[in-house]
């Protein structure tokens, strides 16, 4: 398998906070790695032949890269907010492709069929314009202006809302969402989906928050992300194909669906191909 | 309030939790951070339940352990349709059933946790052994349609039913199919229809259904 341009992207591998000096054993798009903590506490990445991976802890987690990433991890300024919860929701291994992985997370129209009374429920069911655009300066897929009524938008929330969403595309498989955050309207909450590749259709997806409530115990908030990403699980590792098209082929997206076909659009522009198919079958 | 201590991801504690809604009895519910913390193997957890596993509901001075006896407990105090009758061979089922649970739990169980949560096992040997109790379960099934009976242990929902369902609902989170079952797959659907039903991640509703359309006649 040629990987292409990917190659040279940061993959989120672990929590650092659960590194032992054993290390974790795993993969990253084929390539068996083990990502540990040496005697002075700091990660370290190797491959199959020994060499050290780049190496960035951020945001929890443990960053590398198999090739040579030509830009510095993405910037989420929100995780320097003094005042914020940062909470590891832990890893769920999904098998699906890590793209379509990242393409649910930005799917709004969904959320009252699967993530029933919580995210969304009928009949709310309309997705209200929204604007999308690959920003040149950063490269990036952004959405922004997207509102849902929500009956239950975060642990945090007493009753149903209209929440607002931006949604970024910040890596092929990293994705940051930014929401209404109920205690703190001045404020966004930072939801994040840190997908690892590890074949083209296996992947490791690692939630990530970081929010403003003071109230939820930990493990509350943890249990609440993992409930939404359950219920996604399932649908995700039925999707056919299982490689996420890159040529729209009979697939006919509808005005609800513009985030996705910015995303596709984006991965194409790049070459990003790892878990995408080329041509329609 | 009886006290359990959850996992919303837990099939088991979702056994429990789904036989308090479907019996009117209300839970407090203590989360367990089972993933990625680790919680029940630590220290105030293992002091209640040294097999380190959950869940685990108190009662005043009940403290139980074993998911199947919780579904009894709630079952004798809030609903006694839901235990086994006089009857001597419905009684039987519902003690065999019980026990075959563990079963689903060691292998489907397993399947799950080391194909969702990354947690060690053999996944050849764990799905092999789950689909055997699938075939199993479907024969039970099929049997019972023949006795003219609807649920596991006899024409009415048992401890039995919710002791056996939730592993096998959840079968395909560990990469083991339902689609050869159609016993199950229905059996399933009933359980899912009781008043009171609650899902779980990777459980869904059933959604309600649309009006049939109304056809044209006539035209040839």
């Amino acid at each position: 398998m040629i990987v292409g341009p990917m190659l040279d992207e940061w993959y989120p591998v672990g929590i650092f906070g659960q590194l032992d000096e054993a290390g974790r054993k795993t993969m990253l798009m084929g390539e068996p790695i083990v990502v540990a903590r040496n005697g002075n506490g700091d990660a370290r990445v190797t491959d199959s032949t020994g060499r050290s991976l780049p190496v960035r802890v951020r945001y929890g987690h443990v960053w590398t890269s198999l090739g040579d990433p030509q830009k510095e991890l993405f910037a989420i300024p929100e995780a320097d907010q003094p005042g914020r919860r940062f909470v590891d929701v832990g890893v769920v291994r999904v098998r699906c492709s890590p793209l379509r992985a990242v393409e649910n997370f930005l799917d709004i129209a969904h959320f009252p069929f699967v993530h029933t009374d919580i995210l969304g429920a009928e009949p709310h069911t309309e997705v209200q314009a929204y604007k999308v655009e690959i920003r040149e300066d950063v490269d990036e897929v952004w959405a922004t202006q997207v509102q849902f009524y929500q009956p239950q938008a975060a642990k945090s929330a007493s009753g149903g809302i209209t929440t607002q969403y931006m949604y970024r595309v910040a890596g092929p498989t990293s994705t940051v969402l930014y929401k209404t955050c109920p205690p703190k309207p001045s404020e966004w909450d930072v939801i994040t989906l840190f997908v690892q590749p590890l074949t083209e259709d296996l992947c490791d997806v690692w939630p990530w928050m970081a929010l403003f409530d003071d109230d939820t115990p930990m493990t509350d908030l943890i249990h609440f992300q993992q409930t939404i990403f359950l219920q996604d699980r399932s649908i995700l590792e039925n999707q056919v194909p299982r490689l996420l098209p890159l040529d729209p082929g009979m697939e006919m997206p509808t005005r609800a669906d513009l985030t996705s076909v910015a995303y596709r659009r984006w991965l194409k522009r790049h070459n990003f191909t790892y878990g995408a198919q080329l041509v329609a079958q | 309030m009886m006290k359990l201590y959850d996992y919303i991801l837990s099939p088991s504690c979702y056994k429990v939790r789904l036989m308090a809604a479907l019996t009117g009895v209300k839970l407090d519910l203590r989360a367990v951070d089972f993933h990625p913390g680790l919680e029940h193997r630590g220290p105030e957890l293992l002091a209640l339940n040294p097999a380190g596993s959950i869940p685990i509901l108190e009662d005043g001075d009940l403290l139980l352990t074993e998911s199947s006896a919780m579904l009894v407990y709630l079952a004798a105090k809030a609903a006694p349709d839901w235990l086994a009758g006089s009857d001597a061979q419905e009684a039987a089922r519902v003690q065999q059933w019980l026990s075959f649970s563990g079963r689903l739990t060691a292998s489907l169980g397993g399947a799950r946790l080391h194909e969702m949560l990354l947690r060690p096992g053999d996944i050849d040997a764990l799905r092999a052994s789950g689909i055997a109790a699938l075939r199993e379960l479907e024969l039970g099934l099929v049997e019972q349609a023949e006795r003219g009976q609807n649920f596991l242990a006899a024409n009415r929902p048992t401890v039995a039913d919710i002791a056996c369902f939730p592993y096998v609902a959840l079968a395909p989170d560990g990469g083991v199919p339902l689609d050869p079952y159609p016993a199950i797959r229905l059996w399933s659907r009933r359980l899912r229809s009781l008043p009171g039903f609650i899902e779980m991640p990777g459980i869904h509703r059933l959604h309600e259904l649309k009006p049939e359309p109304q056809l044209e006649t006539g035209e040839a």
